[in-house]
């Protein structure tokens, strides 16, 4: 019904009786807006439009210093190095991709002229190429012109194994090819419905071939421009000091008009987010401040009388509690949580479904999260388009325990209920941070009101998130029955986020624990839903499968999702800065000014 | 006595050796890796965080990696930061001016405090001054650092807002508003560090001079009829000064441990805060180069005391 719906206002956009806004207001109306709402118009037939611009200043510099509290700064500034999002952000200052995403997850163009559609020709109608126009006369800092063979080098840079870059996964199955100095195409080896991927958004910022040529492959390390970029972007680099610092000065040859409006900018990392969010909301001694996950009370405090406020930004980004399938106390070939075992408790479908039925996400965000925080209970959580409506939640101890009761777990001696000697105790693992505490203890509370005993554990995030093989405590090899993080969607897309789960993936002993499966959960129906996915086109269809692959998710109960979180941001009242859910923070610099 | 200077510096080459063996192996035993931020991160497929594991040696046996390092130490080369990708010797030259400034303005204050403060209570034991003097002194040695710390930012930059709680390394302006600029921003650390080193040193130097100022040559020093003031500084203090020396020289190190909890707090960008985020990113090469540096700083001022002991007092032979 959708799906026809949708094809007709594709129709009636493509012969101009309806408006762009108003297409997307109508998607809004059934769930179906944010980044992907225009890429179904592009694929739609229909080019991808900006959206609207805010930017207010009326010429270039004047606004003084822009002053940005990265609790954790950058320690290099190579995006193709990038080990987090503070190292992308840094480089962002100076580097800039061909696009960009805006906060509705429209793309906004940066380097390139024009945004590909298949009614302007630069996307094939079989999803298999891209051509992108960059723009003309963008010069690098260093004077230098920007062409169609710095974009070609980035590419030939990064897909090299030895130059160990990571962002090689973005670039290896592509092929980029250069048209004429000013358009280059990227050819994909099979129908690749999000194409906006590579050279798209702050973690895939171009860098100058003639700088880095001579540096490729195993002398990447070499470069000195690693540590002093030279870029195209709103910014020049002045300074940098790895953890400490980064500093630069309003570029006077920037490509867009009018921009940047700061005649300086600096970037200082260090500390912690709660004095970060003080030194911003409360002290007034800094602009902007990254990744403020503070509770929300210590913010709604800071805020009152104060000099700066709270912002946020919605993504996709799921607290998720993941169960295991395998038995993590039996050790099978020296392996525990081996897929020749089965969990002996969540075998029973019950008992996972009494579970999810424990965790009570309204107090945890109410207790916890606050503004950063919304309830749901679905796994995947955006774009909006992918976001199933046929899930609910509930919170309920006397539900869960006539679950049990139902099933044959009775109360023994010690209030525990057990059933065949098994007895319902479980270890609940995660990350050593402030509110995962938290959360463990209302889960663990409400899980002793229906009989369930759980081992809370901490692991620090250093150890919990490695690839050390040797280390039992990885969430990898998740030695726990359940446990509890989140992973981030880096882009308005959840291909990447949703292909982890697959079959294939099961993060075992012979993959050395890589494989990214870790509930170690096998679904014939979830396989065939992503790989159909993968090469669907048409953008209604595919989104479909990915709300079926959410839904046997939820069916099988894989993941009990805690909290749909979203960026928080510390901001001085007069900033107005733009914030992308979809995007790095810095990735809408060059539009962020100061209200007089 | 250049003999003797000579041979304490050979034999801390050994125990040199032992100090980095024993780091190196329990760094390398220490769980956790370089590359875990990467795991997560749906862009970077496994293969890339293994080979790069491989591409820094993190796979291969411990003694092998031990030796490297040593080899590359020996020719000067403080090895490579898995994080930033830079020297780390470039790494730690950006950070010790911050640390140099701020551990030394420190101490300098502790001294300023406790001297004439420990001097005066010790001529008048059990006074008033005496009594208030230790009361503070036990108050600022029991509330660590990072207490102390934060108390000074509620009070000096949130309520009364005078003193930023940020520290800088790129003040705007020059001459005479940088400097000015410069000591603003450190009076707090300062303060911080600077304190709680005073107070420790106030007791230890009124217990040295309690220990002179009784001794019978005080006394003739008196019955000759010289005043107080020349009794207290050219007779007591000058030998109740030489363990003192001694105390600060072998406090240094531990002085440097202190910094990096308040390096933390007030965001310096010194070598305290950079151990700190090297441990926590698990970037080995920087915290083993750190920690390897604290160690040449405690046998270094340990060589330093034992000098400076047989300089003041001649009736100490050093052989």
């Amino acid at each position: 019904m959708l799906d026809k719906e949708l094809r007709s206002m594709i129709g009636q956009v493509k012969d101009g009786r309806m408006d762009r806004r108003a297409f997307i207001k109508r998607l809004a109306a059934v769930g179906l807006t944010a980044p992907l709402a225009n890429q179904i118009l592009a694929l739609g037939g229909v080019a991808m439009a900006e959206g609207p611009t805010t930017y207010k200043p009326t010429k270039r510099g004047g606004g003084g210093a822009l002053k940005l509290l990265w609790w954790q700064g950058p320690t290099l500034l190579n995006p193709h190095f990038a080990t987090g999002t503070k190292d992308q952000d840094g480089s962002r200052l100076f580097y800039e991709p061909l696009a960009c995403w805006d906060p509705d997850g429209n793309m906004k163009l940066v380097l390139a002229a024009e945004i590909p559609s298949i009614e302007n020709g630069l996307l094939a109608a079989d999803g298999k190429s891209v051509t992108w126009k960059l723009k003309p006369g963008v010069k690098w800092h260093d004077g230098k012109p920007f062409t169609a063979d710095d974009v070609v080098f980035n590419w030939e840079y990064a897909k090299d194994p030895a130059t160990s870059a990571l962002t090689i996964a973005t670039h290896r199955d592509i092929t980029v090819e250069k048209v004429d100095d000013l358009t280059v195409r990227i050819l994909f080896k099979k129908p690749t419905p999000f194409w906006a991927d590579a050279f798209v958004g702050a973690p895939n910022t171009i860098i100058p071939k003639h700088l880095f040529a001579d540096y490729t492959g195993s002398k990447s390390r070499e470069a000195p421009t690693n540590l002093s970029p030279v870029g195209t972007g709103p910014y020049k680099f002045v300074e940098f000091k790895p953890g400490d610092l980064v500093r630069g000065q309003l570029n006077p040859d920037y490509h867009m008009p009018n921009r940047p409006y700061f005649d300086t900018v600096e970037m200082k990392g260090g500390g912690d987010a709660v004095s970060a969010a003080r030194a911003v909301i409360q002290t007034g001694e800094y602009d902007f401040g990254w990744n403020i996950q503070v509770e929300d009370d210590v913010l709604l405090r800071l805020e009152k009388g104060g000099k700066g406020k709270t912002v946020y930004a919605v993504g996709g980004d799921t607290e998720f509690i993941a169960l295991n399938f395998t038995d993590p106390n039996t050790e099978v070939d020296g392996e525990r949580s081996s897929m020749k075992t089965k969990h002996p408790l969540f075998s029973d479908p019950a008992v996972r479904k009494a579970l999810s039925l424990l965790v009570d996400r309204e107090s945890v965000k109410k207790a916890i999260y606050g503004r950063a925080g919304r309830t749901t209970a679905n796994f995947l959580n955006g774009p909006e388009k992918f976001v199933s409506k046929n899930t609910t939640w509930e919170f309920s101890v006397e539900k869960a325990s006539k679950l049990l009761d139902d099933a044959g777990w009775k109360p023994g001696a010690d209030g525990i209920r057990e059933k065949d000697g098994k007895k319902l105790k479980l270890l609940y693992q995660t990350s050593i941070n402030g509110p995962r505490q938290k959360t463990q203890a209302i889960i663990k509370q409400a899980c002793q009101k229906a009989g369930i005993e759980v081992e809370l554990k901490s692991v620090v995030a250093s150890v919990f998130f490695s690839s050390d093989v040797a280390n039992p405590d990885t969430y990898a090899k998740f030695y726990a029955d359940i446990e509890m993080f989140q992973i981030p969607l880096s882009q308005p897309d959840p291909s990447q986020h949703m292909r982890r789960y697959l079959s294939t993936n099961v993060a075992t002993k012979e993959n050395k624990w890589q494989g990214t499966n870790f509930p170690r959960w096998v679904n014939k129906d979830y396989d065939a839903a992503i790989e159909a996915a993968e090469s669907e086109m048409d953008p209604i269809k595919r989104a479909a499968h990915y709300i079926k692959a959410n839904d046997l998710m939820y069916q099988d109960t894989v993941f009990i999702p805690v909290q749909h979180r979203l960026k928080v941001e510390a901001a001085a009242n007069n900033l107005r800065p733009i914030v992308s859910g979809w995007a790095n923070e810095t990735d809408n610099l060059h539009d962020w000014y100061r209200e007089e | 006595m250049s003999q003797y200077v000579l041979r304490r510096l050979l034999i801390a080459i050994p125990s040199l050796l032992g100090i980095s063996l024993v780091l190196f192996v329990v760094l390398a035993l220490a769980p956790g890796d370089p590359f875990a931020e990467l795991a997560t991160n749906p862009n970077v497929p496994p293969e890339v965080a293994l080979a790069l594991r491989a591409k820094f040696g993190l796979d291969d046996p411990i003694y092998l990696r031990y030796l490297h390092w040593l080899n590359a130490m020996v020719h000067g080369d403080w090895g490579f930061s898995f994080v930033s990708r830079m020297n780390v010797d470039t790494l730690i030259l950006q950070r010790l001016p911050a640390t140099l400034y701020v551990i030394g303005s420190a101490q300098i204050l502790a001294l300023l405090i406790a001297i004439p403060v420990g001097v005066y209570a010790a001529t008048k034991p059990y006074s008033l001054f005496d009594q208030i003097a230790n009361t503070l002194a036990f108050v600022g040695f029991s509330l660590p650092t990072f207490f102390t710390g934060i108390l000074f930012i509620l009070i000096f930059s949130v309520t009364l807002d005078w003193l930023p709680f940020v520290y800088t390394t790129d003040i705007k302006g020059t001459g005479i508003r940088w400097v000015l600029e410069m000591i603003r921003q450190a009076i707090m650390p300062v303060a911080v560090l600077g304190l709680f080193q005073a107070a420790s040193m106030t007791r230890f130097v009124r217990s040295a001079m309690l220990d002179v100022i009784r001794l019978d040559y005080v006394t003739t020093a008196r019955a000759k009829g010289l005043g107080q003031a020349t009794v207290i500084v050219k007779h007591v203090m000058r030998n109740a000064m030489i363990p003192v020396v001694t105390l600060i020289a072998l406090q240094m190190p531990a002085v440097f441990g202190g910094a990096i909890v308040t390096e933390q707090i007030f965001r310096i960008p010194g070598i305290g805060s950079l151990l700190i985020t090297s441990i926590l990113s698990n970037d080995t090469p920087v915290v083993m180069a750190v920690t390897f540096v604290f160690a040449c700083l405690v046998v270094l001022f340990n060589l330093i005391a034992d000098v400076l002991y047989g300089w003041l007092d001649p009736r100490i032979s050093l052989r």
